[in-house]
């Protein structure tokens, strides 16, 4: 899709902003609808976007598959590891009330944190595996 | 109110309809579309039913994420459902599955019936305390204790994140490892092909061995 245009010049004048959709989507669950997991789709969707338009080996050197993979486990890790700190700070697994005064926002933040690196990582992860298939044939 | 009805009833109409497209069209592409037109119609049924995180959810992972997977499967797999035979035990299973789904919502309470155990719950009442201003919630439900209510909402305004991420944190870390194994998976059995480096010991030579050239 490379000749198009207008499609490229709508994707570019896009991408940042659906990106930014996401954060905002990711940092505001707490106040309106919306939380980890749709922040993790969305942002993924930019980057397939951006790999759909301008071709999947524009979208593999500005995110590498490598980083993509890491980031499928260190969400998870992440999400793990605010359950272990808790238990290590005297509470229960995954207790935010551990963490102190704000312990429940500062534990729900983060654990959405793991769940959008891991969902986004998996999406992108899914796209490039498949990408990479058709482009082998 | 006969207007919001109407749009209900348009929407769930165009859901059924979609839904008796999907399954009457053989062309694997035109159903791709048509799922996501489906999810898409039911986000919009979701946040008609004030379910906003839900419709959320549904309009990108449904209609935009899952429809560009599946497109992707279909560059491989081709566009082309193969014709199987239709048999009329797969129709009996159907009916009865479905006839099983309808039977278990007799036992639901009337939609929208204000003493519906989802509405009594501590849960739906926190979730409109946080949502309502507190000082005019009192005085229009002076049956739960604001405190009570305060101390329950954990201070966070949207209850659906809290109940996912603090209440049910460890569900959603289940979840989680859920989309961490699909990724998993998808890695282990198609990913990394272009990344491999054989060795050329271990390349294996699938040519019969009658067909092989003299060495």
């Amino acid at each position: 899709m490379k000749n198009h245009v207008i499609l490229r010049v709508v994707t570019k004048l896009l991408i940042p902003y659906i990106l930014l959709y996401a954060f905002y989507v990711q940092w505001h669950g707490d106040y309106g609808p919306g939380g980890g997991f749709q922040a993790g789709v969305i942002f993924a969707a930019g980057i397939i976007l951006y790999a759909l338009v301008f071709g999947l080996q524009a979208a593999e050197d500005a995110i590498h598959p490598r980083v993509v993979h890491a980031g499928v486990a260190a969400g998870l890790l992440l999400y793990l590891a605010v359950g272990v700190v808790a238990l290590l700070l005297g509470g229960n697994f995954l207790d935010y009330d551990a963490f102190g005064h704000h312990g429940q926002h500062h534990g729900i933040l983060l654990v959405e944190t793991g769940v959008f690196i891991t969902v986004a990582s998996v999406m992108v992860t899914i796209f490039y595996s498949f990408a990479e298939l058709v482009r082998s044939d | 109110m006969i207007g919001e009805q109407l749009i209900g009833v348009i929407l769930l109409a165009l859901l059924a309809l979609t839904a008796i497209t999907i399954a009457r069209l053989r062309n694997l592409l035109a159903t791709a579309m048509l799922s996501g037109i489906f999810s898409l119609l039911g986000a919009c049924w979701m946040l008609f039913l004030d379910a906003p995180d839900v419709a959320f959810t549904e309009a990108a992972v449904g209609a935009g994420i899952s429809t560009i997977l599946i497109l992707a499967t279909l560059c491989v797999v081709g566009a082309d459902e193969k014709q199987v035979q239709e048999s009329p035990l797969a129709l009996l299973v159907v009916l009865v599955a479905g006839g099983v789904l309808v039977y278990g919502t007799l036992d639901m309470p009337r939609f929208g019936d204000p003493n519906a155990p989802a509405h009594q719950s501590l849960v739906t009442q926190a979730y409109l305390y946080s949502a309502n201003a507190p000082a005019e919630h009192r005085e229009t439900q002076p049956s739960r204790d604001a405190h009570e209510l305060e101390t329950f909402a954990v201070g966070i305004p949207n209850t659906v994140t809290t109940v996912l991420a603090s209440f049910r944190g460890y569900d959603t870390m289940g979840e989680t490892a859920v989309i961490f194994t699909a990724g998993l998976g998808v890695v282990v059995i198609l990913g990394g092909a272009r990344h491999r480096r054989f060795e050329p010991s271990e390349t294996v030579d699938i040519t019969p061995s009658d067909e092989r050239p003299e060495a």
